[in-house]
């Protein structure tokens, strides 16, 4: 085995690993194809107004993206990011009403945080199962926003015109959710990328015992993913209030499974320790263009359903496809 | 006499890296054939090819003669080639009797059957095990028994073991080696892989020594000694591995534990270490060492008991109380906890002490941390293309000398090693010893643990015995003898033989 001590440059060349390759950009590449089978099949899905459109769409399941990657990451699940952003969505319906937007914002994230920061708490320090743990909160948070909805739509009146300017306003021509998405998934790199933060969290997801034993509390880095993640669902509830300008508890019922399709679309792996933001992005966008090409083609809802699930399975089966291909 | 197994000119590259470069390896029926050669010589790769995981690239071969192409680990079975490899491959959550009669589970287990069937073949092995008990729950001594029995509830011609005595202690390995003299009887053709030398002279008829994919001779125990083999493998001998004990200079107390207790595991441990020492904890497996270990790290919860550091009493509570009061632990699962194989060196050096490499913002400095690992890198020669390789990429010394670079950059004055050359080939242990005896000439006070008593008498400055989580006793130096050793580990205070298995 040709080996080197560290240090000193290595002189023999490491091989193109196309498994490794497709891994780190296969996700970029179904993403082309869709564009282009997109493109072909329909000229109005290359027009400006559509893509706005589906970046628009997405701006929720994106947002929420960015906290299930880095749940998922630690070889977590958070099931109850629909549910939180349904909570979202009728509390910053009903705070805005007597607070300013932006005191309400930040309670409405507060909130969402405070829902995190319970489940957290289970997973990370009681060890309880993160999956039956968020099922539960799932279930809690959507019952709390019906309850403060008392079951009915609430309409954003006068004092919620910031809200509704923010869900149909533009900036540099961009729709200002989609920039706030963006955003969100800029900062959600970097933290991972280049911060202590992004690295443990990383690591746990790769070898939680190890990392206790480098003299690390792993369970507040644990916590605080979930923390996040419930966050940003109640902020992606608020973008589904200012684009609606209603707060609804029937909010994102099932947007859990979208969110999480998304992460995978993207390359993640549930088995903790690997995914990123920009393929995570690329995956939400993979999500969104799928459902527009339905919507241009004229495919009916419920058949939506089914064809949308049996794309994700050929995303993931491409995503793994190469691994099998270098086995055999 | 046909041989039972004959490779010729087995040849297999992995991208450019080439394991093995035309190996010829034959066994007869009712030998021990030991394969000798430090990691990464392409034993494993060799075995893997004979047990049908792996093809070869080019090459033959021959089971009794007939040549033979295998499609796959099951075909191999078939024709009765059994590989026990060193990761055991056994589902924790099924019993011991499921797991050993995995391949042949009838569709509704009668489960008196198959537990009766069970311990016959265990006690064949001369073990006690409860074949209704779930693996998880076993030692990993056990475990590996049960991965033999698994091995043997069907008929074979020629079993592999791979490192079979790097979890056992002597007692068990010694039962291990009784089985092999009984196949070996029967004509059981074995392949016995292992980097304790003194046992594969005591066990095998002929050694092959492999190097770099090649082999560089074959010979029985009778023409050539332990010094000749280990020229062989690496080109010197083994007494040049140990520094010279004599100059060593302890300074004062640096840890003292009294009165350590957790369960049934840890009765009472108290004992003292000095900076600038090397202690030694000997004994059995499950005697109580690696708990011992855990409860001064904060791994696990204590039921009492005080750490004192330079005097001074400190309460560890978790891993990151350890580390604060700069205790360090190279744990015995490498794999498992020591590092994280998925990442790169740069990152797992690090991973202990991220504070010089990130800026009060929280950000990673990459260039500060690039430099500071390939320092550490370079000075413990860790062998690798970069330390941005994945530590999944190096061979078991080097991924150890991974984690002695996490705690050499934390500093710490007190470290605890486990099994610190479990599986690791003698190229690479005598590296590791060298950095084991540099920390303690930085005044660090050291403890090690290890089966391998040449190791103990070799390192160490004294050697506390441990038996059924009590100290029973403690030897210097004068008194270093496997015998001594033994006799404190397996009998009571009370001058009662410890017979429990």
């Amino acid at each position: 085995m040709t080996t080197t001590t560290a240090g000193t440059p290595d002189t023999t060349r490491s091989r193109t690993d196309i498994g490794e390759l497709f891994h780190r950009y296969g996700t970029f590449c179904i993403f082309v194809l869709l564009i282009v089978g997109a493109h072909l099949m329909s000229p109005a899905f290359l027009t400006e107004r559509n893509i706005m459109n589906v970046l628009r769409q997405i701006s929720g399941t994106g947002i929420m993206a960015v906290g299930m990657l880095l749940v998922i990451l630690t070889r977590g699940i958070d099931l109850s990011v629909g549910s939180v952003s349904a909570l979202g969505s009728v509390l910053s319906a009903y705070l805005v009403a007597s607070w300013s937007p932006e005191a309400s914002t930040a309670l409405v994230v507060l909130a969402g945080a405070g829902c995190g920061l319970v489940t957290g708490i289970l997973v990370a320090y009681l060890r309880l199962p993160a999956f039956v743990m968020t099922l539960a909160m799932m279930t809690a948070a959507r019952g709390l926003s019906l309850i403060i909805s008392n079951g009915q739509p609430i309409l954003l009146g006068d004092s919620g015109q910031a809200f509704t300017d923010f869900g149909a306003g533009f900036l540099f021509g961009v729709p200002q959710p989609v920039i706030l998405m963006f955003a969100v998934f800029i900062v959600g790199g970097v933290v991972l990328g280049f911060t202590k933060f992004g690295r443990i969290v990383r690591a746990i997801g790769s070898n939680e015992e190890a990392v206790r034993l480098s003299g690390i509390a792993v369970p507040r880095y644990v916590c605080a993913v979930y923390v996040i993640s419930g966050a940003l669902a109640a902020l992606a509830g608020i973008i589904s209030t200012a684009r609606a300008g209603v707060g609804s508890a029937q909010v994102g019922v099932g947007a859990e499974l979208a969110v999480i399709a998304a992460v995978v679309i993207g390359g993640a792996s549930l088995m903790g320790g690997r995914g990123g933001a920009v393929n995570t992005l690329l995956g939400a966008m993979v999500m969104g263009v799928i459902s527009n090409i339905m919507n241009l083609a004229n495919v009916p809802g419920y058949h939506q359903q089914v064809l949308m699930g049996a794309i994700i399975v050929v995303a993931v089966l491409l995503q793994h496809g190469t691994r099998w291909l270098r086995r055999h | 006499m046909t041989d039972l197994v004959d490779l010729r000119g087995i040849a297999k590259s992995f991208g450019g890296v080439r394991a093995l470069a035309g190996v010829d390896f034959t066994v007869r029926p009712g030998e021990v054939h030991a394969l000798l050669g430090e990691n990464g010589a392409g034993k494993s790769t060799l075995m893997r090819v004979l047990g049908g995981e792996m093809r070869p690239d080019s090459g033959e071969v021959r089971i009794e003669g007939q040549p033979v192409l295998f499609g796959g680990p099951r075909e191999a079975l078939e024709r009765g080639i059994a590989v026990i490899h060193q990761e055991l491959a056994l589902a924790p959550d099924l019993s011991v009797a499921e797991n050993i009669f995995m391949r042949e589970l009838p569709r509704v287990i009668g489960w008196r059957g198959l537990n009766r069937r069970a311990r016959a073949l265990i006690d064949r092995l001369g073990f006690d095990i409860d074949p209704r008990r779930l693996v998880g729950d076993l030692a990993v001594a056990h475990q590996q028994v049960v991965e033999i029995a698994k091995a043997l509830s069907r008929e074979i011609r020629v079993i592999v073991f791979d490192e079979p005595t790097a979890v056992l202690a002597a007692r068990d390995a010694e039962r291990l080696h009784r089985i092999i003299a009984d196949l070996r009887g029967v004509g059981v053709g074995i392949v016995y892989i292992s980097h304790r030398l003194e046992e594969v002279f005591r066990i095998a008829d002929r050694m092959t020594v492999m190097k770099d994919g090649r082999t560089v001779g074959t010979v029985t125990p009778q023409e050539a000694g332990i010094d000749d083999v280990i020229r062989m493998m690496v080109g010197r001998p083994l007494s040049a591995m140990f520094a010279d004990k004599s100059r060593r200079q302890a300074g004062a107390e640096a840890l003292r534990v009294e009165n350590l207790r957790a369960g049934t595991r840890v009765r009472g441990v108290s004992f003292a270490v000095r900076a600038g020492e090397i202690l030694g904890l000997g004994g059995l497996v499950g005697s109580g060492r690696t708990e011992t270990a855990r409860l001064i790290f904060g791994a696990d919860r204590r039921d009492g008991g005080e750490i004192f550091r330079n005097g001074r009493k400190v309460s560890i509570r978790s891993p990151l109380d350890a580390v604060a009061a700069g205790i360090g632990l190279v744990p015995e699962d490498r794999k498992g906890q020591g590092v994280i194989l998925g990442l790169s060196i740069r990152v797992n050096a690090t991973m202990a002490r991220l504070k010089p490499v990130v800026n009060p913002l929280g950000f990673i400095r990459r260039v500060a941390e690039k430099r500071l690992v390939g320092d550490l890198a370079g000075s413990l020669r860790v062998k690798t293309a970069g330390i941005e390789a994945p530590v999944s990429s190096l061979s078991g010394g080097n991924q150890q000398k991974v984690v002695l670079a996490k705690w050499f950059h934390v500093g710490g004055e007190v470290i605890i090693l486990d099994e610190p050359t479990r599986g690791v080939d003698v190229g690479a242990k005598a590296e590791i010893y060298a950095l084991i005896e540099r920390m303690a000439a930085e005044g660090k006070a050291v403890i090690v643990i290890s089966s391998e008593h040449q190791e103990l008498f070799g390192l160490c400055d004294r050697v506390l015995v441990m038996g059924e989580g009590e100290i029973r006793g403690e030897l210097p130096p004068e008194r270093y003898s496997e015998e001594n050793l033994l006799s404190l580990a397996m009998i009571r205070r009370d001058g009662e033989l410890r017979m429990a298995g």
